[in-house]
């Protein structure tokens, strides 16, 4: 992979780490480090290339330690850096939870906005890849659950590029979840145009700002199918087998769960009337409940039919000969969509 | 063909030579252990009585050696003592009188919150925990601006970047984690920041102590650990902490220099604190320094500490006062006379006198900031609940003003 040329067609984790390297090259104050991105590159390759370009300045490898990493990327915050961390896994990176839930998310509002922590966690995401046990936790609620962070979680390529250099200029601490199932998946982005926009202050390569811009990436009319992060490939995939039944969905990519773009979500419900929520982490108390609770305050008269949630179950990550009962598929998506009230 | 037992191994190799302790040690002439190890015994400069021990029982020696400090700070030393006493016993009279929410009171440790704030520099920075409001102000914060988040407010009252303080909060040692991403960024500039990270021996326990020493001693930076022994961890005895040979053993552990003081006097303490500062700066690496002290009030006024504890023992240490020491051997040295003693506790009757002030003024809050700084920008839905909440209070003015 490299670094520092685009070509047509960029994998998602080539945009990602052309995001990072674009960054770094914009600002000496964006500095990159972790458990094994330095020499290694990463487990994923994901900042392959960084140090050696950079310098371990720059780019460098910490003790093997996760609340140690949040707690010195806090400081480094403090002292004028932008620091940029990656925890290993989704659920390795619940040591550094104190650091992220006590400080990370809180020192601007005790510092009454005097010290804000421009930093980002970087976290791969999610299952479909037959990872073990603690290797594919979609833990994004229980960070969109705490007031002071941001979450955002790409779920195309040109999104994990361009969302990735906002969330390293944005001033609030950003958790950024990358779904790792899709860190192969290709697509014929220019990465070189898209820096072209990003670094020129285009407004269409802003994809969150302040308050979050979700967006409709399959139009339809009977039934908005509402998502982010990795389910979204599969709701457009049940959109799709939908339409061969007569039905036509519309998809919405939520893009950042926090700040959450209520106005999106609202338009295209009131739009078709009938919403089914998808996600793969747990659907008790989660961010598809969430959603869905929205959806009901907010456009109840626009509704002909009850909102329904497809998630993951509400057991642990299951082993990887049993995750495919798991995840929320195209086939549970048509049943949902079938579920709803259809006749008036 | 290679010997397997002569090849180096560099997945394996001992941190030793050419490392910065190996560099510092042997320009002491001694072993690198020699000189991670605490002395024999704690640095110690005043005996009980205030005088001053002969240099050969100080427990100094190669590699451990405490030059003391001038007259000058001594005094200023002694003065911040007696405000910091002074604020000490103010602010627990204004909880009891229901005008602070809660107080931890750092009374009988005051030696080692002064010399916190005395060691730095103005560019260097201090992490305190929440016992160490007497090393901020010391440090230089407005007395009023630190007493704000004990008062009940939602802010810590102070910006921590004009200081170079750090936020005092209660979570324990993570903020050592933040004085190491301090160092290290300053170290990356090319700026010889030190970095003073202060905790309390019951913290020791706790898991970012580890990682923040650990990574200190990996990225060598100049952070000093300050680990104030008051004794107790609100009420569990240091004993049922750790069965180290003492905390700053724990040094060694991590490849760095560990020091035991005397944290009751004031001068061993100083001279402790600014040397480590000083070999911080000089070689860029940590140093764990550890004061046995004791904390001679409740945890805080909510916590009764007859359930844990003799009043013998608290008598015992009473005599050890870090104020009376320092204050006898001052007088004795001719560096205290009583128009300077009395100056002194003017000036701290008048910290006091306007701590009682505005502690007994109402703040004038707006309730509507809570929702300001979350986020660079407030969202949609924290501004929807400030309209909420300044509705709500609108409303509760208006029928207010109707029944009056």
């Amino acid at each position: 992979m490299s670094t520092a040329t685009a070509t047509s067609t960029a994998t998602f984790a080539s945009a990602l780490n052309t995001a990072m390297s674009d960054a770094m090259e914009a600002d000496e104050s964006v500095v990159v480090f972790g458990e094994d991105v330095g020499t290694l590159g990463g487990v994923f390759r994901i900042t392959d290339g960084l140090t050696k370009r950079f310098g371990t300045n720059r780019c460098f490898d910490t003790p093997l330690a996760e609340s140690g990493i949040a707690g010195t990327a806090v400081g480094m915050a403090i002292n004028g850096m932008r620091p940029v961390i990656e925890m290993q896994f989704d659920a390795f990176a619940y040591p550094a939870l104190e650091q992220v839930f006590s400080h990370i998310a809180k020192m601007a509002n005790r510092t009454r906005g005097r010290v804000r922590l421009p930093m980002v966690i970087r976290i791969p995401y999610g299952g479909g890849v037959g990872g073990v046990e603690h290797h594919c936790d979609s833990s994004e609620a229980y960070y969109a659950h705490t007031a002071g962070l941001k979450v955002f979680t790409p779920a195309t390529v040109a999104d994990a590029y361009l969302m990735l250099r906002e969330a390293i200029d944005t001033e609030d601490p950003v958790v950024f979840f990358e779904p790792k199932k899709l860190y192969w998946s290709k697509a014929d982005d220019d990465l070189s145009t898209l820096r072209e926009a990003y670094e020129s202050g285009t407004e269409s390569s802003r994809l969150v700002g302040a308050q979050g811009q979700a967006v409709v990436v399959r139009e339809g009319t009977d039934v908005s199918i509402i998502s982010y992060g990795p389910s979204v490939s599969t709701a457009v995939k049940a959109a799709e087998a939908a339409a061969e039944d007569g039905i036509s969905a519309e998809v919405l990519d939520m893009r950042s769960v926090v700040p959450f773009d209520e106005v999106a979500l609202v338009r295209t419900v009131e739009k078709t009337g009938r919403a089914v929520v998808v996600a793969e982490a747990q659907g008790f108390v989660s961010v598809a409940s969430e959603i869905t609770a929205r959806i009901q305050e907010r456009c109840f008269h626009s509704l002909a039919s009850p909102v329904l949630r497809v998630t993951g179950f509400d057991i642990p990550y299951p082993a990887p000969k049993l995750e495919e009962h798991h995840l929320p598929d195209v086939n549970r998506i048509l049943d949902a969509l079938d579920e709803l009230q259809w006749e008036d | 063909m290679d010997d397997p037992v002569t090849t180096s191994d560099p997945s394996h190799a001992k941190a030793e030579q050419g490392s910065r302790i190996f560099e510092a040690s042997r320009s002491f002439g001694i072993t690198p252990e020699q000189y991670m190890l605490p002395a024999q015994q704690q640095i110690q400069m005043l005996d009980p009585e205030g005088a001053l021990v002969p240099s050969d029982e100080q427990g100094t020696g190669p590699g451990h050696e405490y030059p003391i400090p001038e007259a000058e700070v001594l005094l200023k030393a002694y003065a911040a003592l007696v405000a910091g006493r002074r604020i000490n016993d103010q602010n627990y009279a204004l909880v009891r009188q229901g005008r602070l929410a809660v107080y931890p009171s750092s009374h009988g440790q005051e030696a080692c919150q002064v010399g916190a704030a005395l060691c730095l520099e103005p560019g260097d920075w201090m992490f305190p925990t929440y016992r160490d409001t007497v090393s901020v102000i010391s440090r230089g914060v407005d007395p009023l601006d630190v007493m704000v988040s004990f008062r009940g407010d939602w802010h810590c009252g102070y910006d921590p970047k004009e200081h170079r303080v750090g936020s005092m909060s209660t979570p324990l040692t993570t903020q050592l984690l933040h004085a190491v991403g301090v160092a290290h960024a300053a170290k990356l500039r090319g700026e010889d920041t030190v970095v003073l990270a202060m905790c309390g021996d019951g913290a020791t326990s706790e898991g970012d102590f580890h990682e923040a020493l650990n990574f200190a001693a990996v990225f060598e930076v100049p952070v000093v650990f300050f680990v104030q022994n008051n004794g107790y961890a609100i009420s569990v005895p240091l004993s049922s902490q750790s069965v180290a040979p003492s905390l700053a053993h724990k040094a060694i552990g991590y490849g760095m220099a560990g020091e035991q003081v005397d944290g009751n006097d004031m001068v061993a303490v100083l001279a402790t604190l600014r040397r480590a500062v000083h070999l911080a700066r000089e070689n860029s690496m940590p140093l764990l320094v550890e004061a046995v002290t004791y904390r001679m009030q409740a945890h805080t006024n909510a916590d009764d500490e007859t359930r844990y504890r003799d009043r013998e023992e608290v008598e015992q240490w009473k005599r050890k006062d870090p104020l009376v020491r320092m204050q006898r051997y001052l007088t004795s040295e001719g560096i205290l006379n009583d128009d300077a003693a009395a100056e002194i506790t003017e000036a701290a009757e008048k910290v006091a006198s306007s701590l009682r002030q505005a502690m007994t003024a109402d703040p004038a809050e707006n309730p509507l900031e809570i929702f300001d700084h979350v986020y660079a920008e407030p969202t949609a839905q924290l501004l929807a609940q400030r309209a909420q909440l300044d509705d709500e209070l609108q409303r509760t003015a208006t029928s207010e003003g109707t029944q009056r």
